[in-house]
């Protein structure tokens, strides 16, 4: 078990350091170029050389990519003389549009984020989970029926329609909560009331889409479950019918929903744009798409597609170990 | 000895958009306890649809049953049949238990063997699961399995095809129940373990002396290990005898028929295997009077087209012997020595 972890880490830094090589070669080939667009149209040359030169851009592409996963370590040292500063360990870069370090950014947009994709994630689970082993139980009834509208509703209404309808007459019409305050980050542990005020709406709205496919894989894998011949064990047993659908049943069932979940958590972590853009909160994908279309704000945009990536790549890890412990067979594999 | 199980004028079928599935019609059979009975026929003649509906295994939502299954318990008999689901639910385990035919999914991939046959221990028992886990123990060493101390901590894909039938086995009979009905219990097995798990079988229910019921469609299996044999067809009985009645003195012809189609190692090489002629019947759609007579080679042998208007009856020809034919037995011998 040790040595399938430990082999999997490796695997694991393996990904990330590919990640990271990939994503500054694909901004290398990218025909825009930073410094160009430090100053004006008529800026002069020399200027946008030693501009250059300051954003750290005039040196080959591996060298970059090697003084960044060196400041990831170490911290950055920016600029000469008076104007010097440092970004301490780990340094992602500094934003020369933003002014400030590029972790600092990503200090403050993260927390937004992470009780946004956590909030969505224990409700889809639960909404999810439950319905769909309801519905399993009551094939072909009204329940289940209704649970298939459910998802057909949910699956085919985009995340910028019902976020829109959410804020529109749940936030708006009942001024359940005012729209500028959406935008302030409220710490969950001094300010709990004002953190779940900000966050219950949004939550809802990603809660809703994902609850949908949850639903509908719930219900087909545990169907598909009661008819496994180990059911039939269980039922042979004695066993009573819940004790067989908590113990036996829901076990099979959900192991591999746990594989997607963990992957839909990790893809929201990297910043849920659509949502962020609509209850104007100030989190991660909300920091890319700035940097992207605003300010071609090339450290923010490494920074964030990298940390994207990495919640990825990382929350399979923890899958895979997860796995690991549910399954049996995988261990010894 | 009076019978530990009877059942009674038991049929099974199953609605569908075609039409009424008739796997079961109308069978009654009886086991005593020390005894195995042996049901035998064919894919979809309905030997494992009638016990998982004794054990009360079936999906009674797409089932209907008519009939009775009566255990003579020793607090008294129960109609398993038309007794409420919590009351046979409690029987399932402890009076009455059950083996499959796929040893390999039978068993849950998640728990290790020694939480399974505790949970059963545990759901019919007062202790602790210490004590479960010993009786787990003791029971794998029972039916035969090495090194139980450190096995009872495995997981079943840890275990080969045969060894998990001994934990289905140990299983099934941790509670003592009086009934076992193993359906088709080494089919997915090879020959020498095969042979292995009849004899476990065998030995298990002179231990326990329990009344077992053995589904297959192995007649070579049957001779193993059966005191009686009931032979299914499109879900009847159409013979039931014993063990050297079926073997020796064949009545039905569709019995003789499945006795001339096994390959036997004494008879010349050259010759093609004996097979039936035909297809089974469609459940949906049974043909009128006797269900085999359209694949029988002695219906032209019956006088006035009985074969085909007349369902024979179970009728006894001699003691404890069986047979729903419109030929005499003398008949059938005749043209049996004929055939061959």
């Amino acid at each position: 078990m040790l040595k399938y972890i430990a082999r999997r880490v490796a695997y694991t830094m393996m990904i990330l350091v590919l990640i990271s090589l990939v994503v500054y070669l694909i901004f290398d080939v990218l025909p825009m170029d930073p410094a160009r667009l430090t100053c004006g149209k008529t800026c002069r040359p020399d200027v946008v050389e030693a501009n250059r030169h300051r954003l750290g851009l005039d040196v080959s592409v591996w060298q970059q990519w090697w003084r960044f996963i060196v400041g990831l370590f170490k911290g950055r040292d920016y600029a000469e003389g008076a104007a010097a500063f440092h970004c301490p360990a780990p340094s992602f870069g500094y934003s020369f549009n933003r002014h400030e370090c590029v972790s600092t950014l990503i200090a403050r947009a993260f927390p937004v984020t992470f009780s946004l994709a956590l909030g969505a994630f224990v409700m889809w689970l639960a909404l999810g989970i439950s319905l769909g082993v309801w519905a399993a139980r009551n094939k072909g009834r009204f329940i289940d029926r209704a649970s298939t509208t459910f998802v057909l509703v949910g699956t085919s209404l985009p995340t910028f329609i019902s976020g829109i309808l959410i804020l529109l007459f749940i936030v708006v019409k009942f001024n359940l909560v005012s729209p500028i305050d959406l935008g302030k980050w409220h710490n969950p542990f001094t300010d709990p009331v004002g953190w779940f005020r900000t966050f219950i709406f949004p939550c809802l709205t990603l809660a809703l889409a994902y609850a949908a496919s949850y639903t509908r894989f719930t219900r087909s894998n545990v169907i598909e479950t009661t008819a496994e011949d180990f059911i039939r064990t269980a039922k042979a047993k004695g066993l009573s019918e819940r004790v067989i659908m908590r113990k036996h049943t829901l076990r099979a069932a959900l192991a591999p929903i746990v594989t997607i979940a963990g992957l839909d958590f990790a893809g929201l972590l990297g910043g849920a744009i659509i949502t962020e853009g609509i209850f104007n909160l100030p989190g991660l994908g909300r920091l890319s798409i700035r940097a992207v279309l605003q300010d071609y704000d090339l450290p923010v945009i490494v920074a964030t597609t990298l940390l994207a990536a990495s919640f990825v790549v990382f929350m399979n890890l923890v899958v895979d170990i997860l796995y690991a412990f549910i399954d049996p067979r995988v261990r010894v594999a | 000895m009076s019978a530990f199980l009877e059942v009674k004028n038991l049929s099974v079928s199953f609605p569908t958009e075609d039409g009424l599935v008739k796997a079961t019609n109308d069978i009654s059979y009886s086991v005593n306890l020390g005894e195995t009975l042996a049901i035998v026929g064919e894919s979809g003649s309905g030997k494992s649809v009638t016990n998982l509906a004794v054990m009360g295994l079936h999906n009674a939502a797409k089932t209907n049953i008519s009939g009775q299954a009566i255990l003579n318990l020793p607090e008294g008999p129960i109609d398993v049949i038309s007794a409420p689901e919590d009351k046979v639910r409690r029987l399932r385990g402890s009076a009455m238990s059950m083996i499959f035919q796929d040893p390999m999914s039978s068993l849950h991939p998640y728990y290790s063997v020694g939480d399974q046959i505790s949970e059963a221990w545990l759901l019919y028992n007062k202790g602790d699961k210490q004590t479960a886990k010993k009786r787990s123990i003791e029971m794998l060493d029972l039916v035969g399995i090495p090194d139980p101390h450190k096995r009872v901590n495995e997981f079943p894909h840890q275990f080969s095809g045969g060894m998990r039938q001994r934990v289905m086995i140990a299983m099934a009979l941790i509670n003592n129940p009086k009934l076992l009905i193993a359906d088709e219990p080494t089919t997915a097995l090879d020959v020498t373990v095969q042979s292995q798990i009849l004899q476990l079988i065998r030995e298990m229910q002179k231990e326990f002396n329990m009344a077992v019921i053995l589904i297959t469609h192995d007649l070579g299996v049957v001779a193993q290990v059966a005191n009686r044999v009931c032979v299914m067809y499109a879900g009847k009985i159409v013979e039931e005898a014993s063990i050297d009645d079926i073997f020796y003195d064949s009545t039905h012809p569709y019995t003789i028929g499945l006795l001339g189609s096994i390959p036997r190692v004494d008879k010349y090489h050259g010759e093609r295997l004996k097979v039936i002629g035909g297809q089974p019947p469609s459940l949906i759609n049974l043909p009128e009077g006797c269900s085999f007579q359209p694949r029988c080679e002695f219906a032209k042998y019956v006088t006035g087209n009985r074969c085909s208007n007349q369902s024979p009856n179970l009728t006894g020809i001699s003691n404890n012997h069986k047979v729903s034919c419109h030929l005499e037995k003398t008949q059938v011998q005749q043209l049996k020595k004929q055939a061959m």
